[in-house]
Formats: structure tokens, C-alpha cells, sequence
């Protein structure tokens, strides 16, 4: 072990070595952290564009649906562009509640063990 | 009486207040380069320059991320799409916001993670770095300056309007002043400098927006279902007005346009190397999640709003007005102000001198933006990586970003006088096609993909940047058409403005194909570097 340790400094993480980060990369603990990131994120993904592309070729396709008044002059294309808000301000949230939860006590605890317990 | 007279009429409206004009403007212009020197005094090495220190809050970071955001495209552009088209204009607010959850979901903790300076810093990551790191840069400057084209046409459009100068060479002058003023915020604040501006813009524009919201607003006692019908009915265009359609409904092609349009607004944002680079000025990947939301936030607030001034515009202003001012509509905004006060009365002056004021400060922080990342990039990936071999030292790195930060400066400027009449929302949607068909497909496999190679890395960016630019400029916003950058010109063979339905899969499949035809084994060992520290954030700056 060195001696000569080096005065604490936030720039300076003992980088582990590239063993290292091979064996945390094919840990069962990492395995599950990368499940939980990618089991949420690429589904979540793929549908607020797929909900998206909807509302795009709805505007292009549909033009008589989309037309269609509601009430007074507020038509159907119109609340579905305010959807797409409502849907991008819930999806966000819904989102870093999860990686609050789900991602973050993980990848902490990884992270501060292989930094050294820092 | 002539669409001609009519401009000079506008202009002349607005200069009897140039005075005040010139003042507010003057103030904003004054206020920052305060902030800069003060900033510049701070910025003591690399990290400052580059990131800012690293030590700005999620708030601020995700008001810093607003004010990057919310250019002119989305202030004079959308307005002024909404005044003329109706709905088909409020696709861009939609498209601009939806294309935050890429951001969030896939790429800021990540890239915050696992990068220092630079969008390349993350592509080069587990690749050959000199050849990873030209085709990052590259891509970066290209992306960027498409960017700083359609800041620079909004420039010039408000200009004419607001200091009657219609002269070219008056124009020239003003694209070159706000040149001259983003060389000096980005060369001596840097980073740090840069951000604070955004802030203060961000909290500008927000304020503007909110109060002509407000006034809109009132004069429709609050009735948004009023507004809507006496914009459509002061349009000419009746119901038509509030359906999709008007711009892009004609034919065949159009609608492709369209989709073309849709899938690059909502898959560029996450490849805006700009942007991204905000994502270094936090302390850590959970910072930069907090400050993404912040921006959802801010900039869906915003982009509401956009429903007011766009609409507002076309209710209370005759559509002869608002295309004899700009073709475009660009200047759709300040004329919603001027009406809104009263025309020919102090009040409409001094609130379309405060909304011009407002546009002209968003315009000068984001081109300041614009050209940190195009300069950082430059030093921190060509110069240091690639000329240097990474024996530069950060003070040389620093210099060099100075340097290339006056030489951008200059291009912008030469190009700048190009773009006058293009609408500055759809010059802004090619910069977005360009930043996915060339940087998104990358930094997904990259972070994603174990088997992704330095060769599907060169593949997906020069392979999405070509396609992407070459379709551009066989395009109608180049040549072809009334409104091109060269109307006399005709050598548009390929028929969409926007190039993204077919450059953005073609990036994706580049990438994939440079992969599989690679001789090279990918490097496994620097994969698990990456995404154990990306996910993780060990070992993170």
C-alpha cells in the first residue's frame, strides 16, 4: 500500500483498474442496475415516439378527425398537441421518481465501493 | 397600399423609439460583458474554461439549458409559423419539447458520466481516439454552425425592423457587431461566463413571453376558444386555420415534409452537441437529470405559450402586415407587441422595443453558446487529441478554443448575411436533422452497444453528416425556390426542406453496417470502463 497518499481533492478518484471494471461489469448486482435502467428506459422510449409519430401522421392523415370541434373552437388537433405536453411533463417525472428509487441507491453503493469507500 | 411600404411603415414606427431601442439593448449588451469579465477573472484552468467549474446547481443548469434552448428559432420562428400557417406552425413547440425524454431517458446522466469537455469525449471513449475524435468535432463545428445560421438570419430580420435598416450593408454591420460581441463573451468568459448569460437571458425571455402572454390573454378575457376563432377568421383562412394542413397539407410530398420534419425535431435535441456539453457544468449525473427536468419545465411552460403569441399574432394582426414585414413571419412577435400597446402610441413603442430587446439578447446567448461547443470542441478534440496526441497541456487547450473561437466567429459572420428570408425555425429544424442523423446514432450505440466499433463510430457520423447536409443543399432551402438561399439558382433535385426521414435511418444503418463489416474486435475491456461508468458515474470528472 502507498503511503504517500495524496491530500483529498474532489478531482482525485482512485480510478479502479480495467480488471476491475470488467468484474463489476459482469457482477449480478451491475446486471440488475443495467436491467432496471434499460427495462424502463428503451420501452418508455419507444413509446412516447411511437405516441408521437401518432400525433404526426394523425395531423397529416387525418385531417377530418383532427378537425373535429370539441367545443367552441378548440378542435381535436389542438388537445392532442396539449396531450403531448401533458404526456412529456408526466413521462419525466415518472421517470426520475423511478431512477430515484430504482437507480440511484444501486449505482451509489457500486460506485463508492469501487472507488474505496469514499 | 404595398407590401414595400408597408415594411418601411413598420420600421418607421419603430425607429421614432430607437433611442429606447438602443438603450435596453445597450443595458443587456452592458450587463454581460459584466458578467463575462467577471467570469473571465474566475476561469483559472481547463475545467473552468470548458465546464464552468463544474459547480453550477440543477436550477441554474437547467435555466442555463432553457436559455441554450429557446433561440430565435423558438421566439420570432415558431411565432411566426403559428401567424401564418395556424397549427402547422405549433408542430415545431411540440416536436422541440417531446425531444427532451431522449435526452433524459438515454443520454445526460450518461454522457455527464462518462465524459469531461466534449460530446467526442464519449464517442472516443472506448475507441481509436484521432480518428473517433476529427469525426466528433467535425460534426460538432458543422452542427453548430447550421445553428448559428438560422441565429444569425434572425438577427438581420429584426434589425430591419427595429432600426429601419434595410440596407445590406447596414445589415452586415449588425451580423458582424453580434460577431464581435459572442467572440468576446466565449474567449474571455468561457464556460462560465457563457452560462451566467444564458440565465439572464433565460429569465428575460420568460419574463417578455409571460407578459405578452398575459396581454393576449386579457384582450380575450382569458377565452382561449376566442382566441383561437378570431385568429382564424383574421387569417382569411376560417377553420382551416386551427387544423393541420395549411403549410404542409398541399400534396404528397408535402406530407412526407412533414414527417420528415416531425422525426427530426424529436430525435435531434439529444444530438445538439451544445447542449450537451451543459450537461458538464453539474456536479453529477443526478444534477444533470434535476436540471433536465428544470428545462422540461421552463421550456414546455414556454413553448405553451407559443399558442398565444402565434395565435395572437394572426388575431390581431392582418396577415399582409405580418408577411410584408418578413416572408417568413419572423417578425411576428415584436408586431404582436407593437399592436398589443397600440400602434403609434409610447406604450406600443416601449413594449416592442422591451420584446426586441428580449429577442435580440436570446439571440446573442445562444450564438455565444453555439460557439463554445464548436470551440471547445476544436481545442479539446482536434487540437489536443488529434494534432497534439494529448500532450497538450490545458493552458494550450484554452488558447487554442480562444483562437477558434475568433476564427467561428468570422465564419458566422461571412455566413450570416446568407440566410435572410429562410423562416429561422426551419433553418434551426435542418441544424436538428444534422445533430440526429450524425451524433444520435453514435452516442446511442456507443453508451448501448457492446459490439460498436471505432468503424461504426466513423461509419454513422460522416455516413448521417453527408447524407444529411448533401440532401440540404440539393434541397428547396437552398436553391429552387422563391424563398432559397440562392433563388436563381435551381439544382434542387431532392424534393423535402428537411432531409431527416431519410438521413437519420441511414445514420442508424451506417452504423450498424461499419460494425458488422469491421475486421476490428471491438474493445470489450474499455466497453466495460464506459458502461460501468456511465450507469455508475465511478471514476466521473
Amino acid at each position: 500500500m502507498a503511503t504517500d497518499a495524496p491530500p483529498p481533492s474532489k478531482e482525485q478518484h482512485k480510478l479502479p483498474s480495467p480488471e476491475e471494471f470488467t468484474e463489476v461489469q459482469q457482477s449480478a448486482e451491475f446486471g440488475e442496475l443495467r436491467r432496471s435502467h434499460r427495462s424502463f428506459a428503451f420501452p418508455l422510449t419507444v413509446a412516447f415516439i411511437a405516441w408521437y409519430l401518432l400525433y404526426v401522421l394523425l395531423s397529416n392523415y387525418a385531417g377530418g378527425f383532427m378537425g373535429t370541434k370539441l367545443f367552441g373552437n378548440i378542435n381535436v388537433a389542438f388537445v392532442l398537441g396539449v396531450a403531448q405536453f401533458v404526456t412529456t411533463f408526466l413521462i419525466a417525472w415518472w421517470y426520475s421518481r423511478h431512477a430515484a428509487a430504482k437507480l440511484d441507491p444501486k449505482a451509489e453503493a457500486i460506485k463508492s465501493r469501487m472507488e474505496g469507500g469514499a | 397600399m404595398s407590401p414595400v411600404q408597408q415594411t418601411v411603415l413598420a420600421a418607421n414606427e419603430a425607429s421614432e423609439h430607437r433611442p429606447l431601442i438602443i438603450t435596453l439593448f445597450a443595458l443587456f449588451v452592458l450587463a454581460t460583458l459584466g458578467i463575462t469579465v467577471w467570469a473571465g477573472r474566475q476561469t483559472k484552468d481547463a475545467a473552468d474554461f470548458y465546464a464552468g467549474g463544474r459547480q453550477f446547481s440543477a436550477f441554474q443548469n437547467g435555466l442555463a439549458v432553457s436559455g441554450d434552448y429557446m433561440s430565435a428559432a423558438s421566439f420570432l420562428g415558431i411565432a411566426g409559423a403559428i401567424a401564418i400557417f395556424g397549427y402547422d406552425g405549433f408542430l415545431y413547440s411540440i416536436g422541440f419539447l417531446v425531444a427532451w425524454l431522449v435526452a433524459l431517458l438515454l443520454v445526460a446522466e450518461p454522457l455527464r458520466n462518462s465524459g469531461r469537455y466534449t460530446m467526442g469525449d464519449v464517442l472516443a471513449y472506448r475507441m481509436r481516439q484521432r480518428p473517433v475524435r476529427t469525426a466528433a468535432g467535425t460534426s460538432t463545428i458543422v452542427v453548430s454552425i447550421f445553428y448559428l445560421l438560422a441565429q444569425m438570419a434572425g438577427a438581420g430580420v429584426l434589425v430591419s425592423l427595429l432600426l429601419g435598416i434595410t440596407s445590406d450593408a447596414g445589415k452586415i454591420l449588425i451580423v458582424a457587431l453580434v460577431g464581435v460581441l459572442m467572440i468576446v463573451y466565449v474567449s474571455i468568459g468561457g464556460m462560465k461566463g457563457t452560462t451566467w448569460v444564458q440565465m439572464v437571458k433565460a429569465v428575460l425571455l420568460i419574463g417578455g413571453t409571460l407578459l405578452i402572454t398575459f396581454l393576449v390573454l386579457l384582450k380575450f378575457d382569458f377565452n382561449i376558444s376566442d382566441l383561437l376563432g378570431t385568429a382564424a377568421e383574421n387569417s382569411g383562412k376560417g377553420a382551416a386555420f386551427l387544423e393541420p394542413g395549411l403549410q404542409y397539407g398541399a400534396t404528397g410530398t408535402s406530407k412526407l415534409d412533414f414527417i420528415s420534419l416531425g422525426i427530426a425535431l424529436v430525435l435531434g435535441t439529444a444530438g445538439l452537441p451544445h447542449i450537451l456539453i451543459r450537461f458538464y457544468t453539474v456536479p453529477d449525473a443526478k444534477a444533470a437529470r434535476k436540471s433536465v427536468n428544470w428545462a422540461i419545465g421552463i421550456i414546455g411552460g414556454f413553448y405553451l405559450m407559443t399558442i398565444a403569441l402565434g395565435f395572437g399574432a394572426a388575431a390581431l394582426i392582418s396577415q399582409e402586415e405580418i408577411i410584408a414585414s418578413n416572408p417568413s413571419g419572423n417578425t411576428a412577435a415584436p408586431l404582436l407587441a407593437l399592436h398589443l400597446g397600440g400602434v403609434d402610441s409610447t406604450w406600443g413603442a416601449i413594449l416592442l422595443a422591451t420584446i426586441s430587446a428580449v429577442a435580440f439578447a436570446t439571440i446573442l446567448a445562444v450564438v455565444a453558446g453555439l460557439t463554445l461547443a464548436s470551440s471547445s470542441s476544436f481545442a479539446h478534440d482536434i487540437y489536443a487529441n488529434v494534432i497534439r496526441k494529448g500532450k497538450a497541456s490545458g493552458a494550450e487547450e484554452v488558447r487554442a478554443a480562444r483562437w477558434a473561437t475568433v476564427f467561428i466567429g468570422i465564419v458566422s459572420i461571412g455566413l450570416g448575411a446568407l440566410a435572410r428570408d429562410l423562416n429561422v425555425a426551419g433553418l434551426v429544424a435542418l441544424a436538428f436533422a444534422v445533430a440526429a442523423s450524425a451524433n444520435l446514432p453514435t452516442i446511442l450505440y456507443s453508451l448501448f452497444w457492446k459490439r460498436f466499433t471505432t468503424q461504426g463510430a466513423l461509419w454513422s457520423i460522416y455516413g448521417g453528416l453527408i447524407v444529411a447536409v448533401g440532401l440540404v443543399l440539393f434541397s428547396p432551402v437552398v436553391s429552387g425556390d422563391p424563398k432559397a438561399m440562392f433563388p436563381e439558382a435551381d439544382f434542387a433535385w431532392f424534393p423535402l426542406k428537411n432531409p431527416g426521414i431519410i438521413s437519420i435511418p441511414f445514420g442508424f444503418l451506417m452504423g450498424w453496417l461499419g460494425t458488422v463489416l469491421s475486421k476490428e474486435e471491438p474493445d470489450t475491456k474499455k466497453y466495460a470502463e464506459l458502461e460501468v461508468r456511465s450507469l455508475t458515474g465511478t471514476g466521473a470528472h
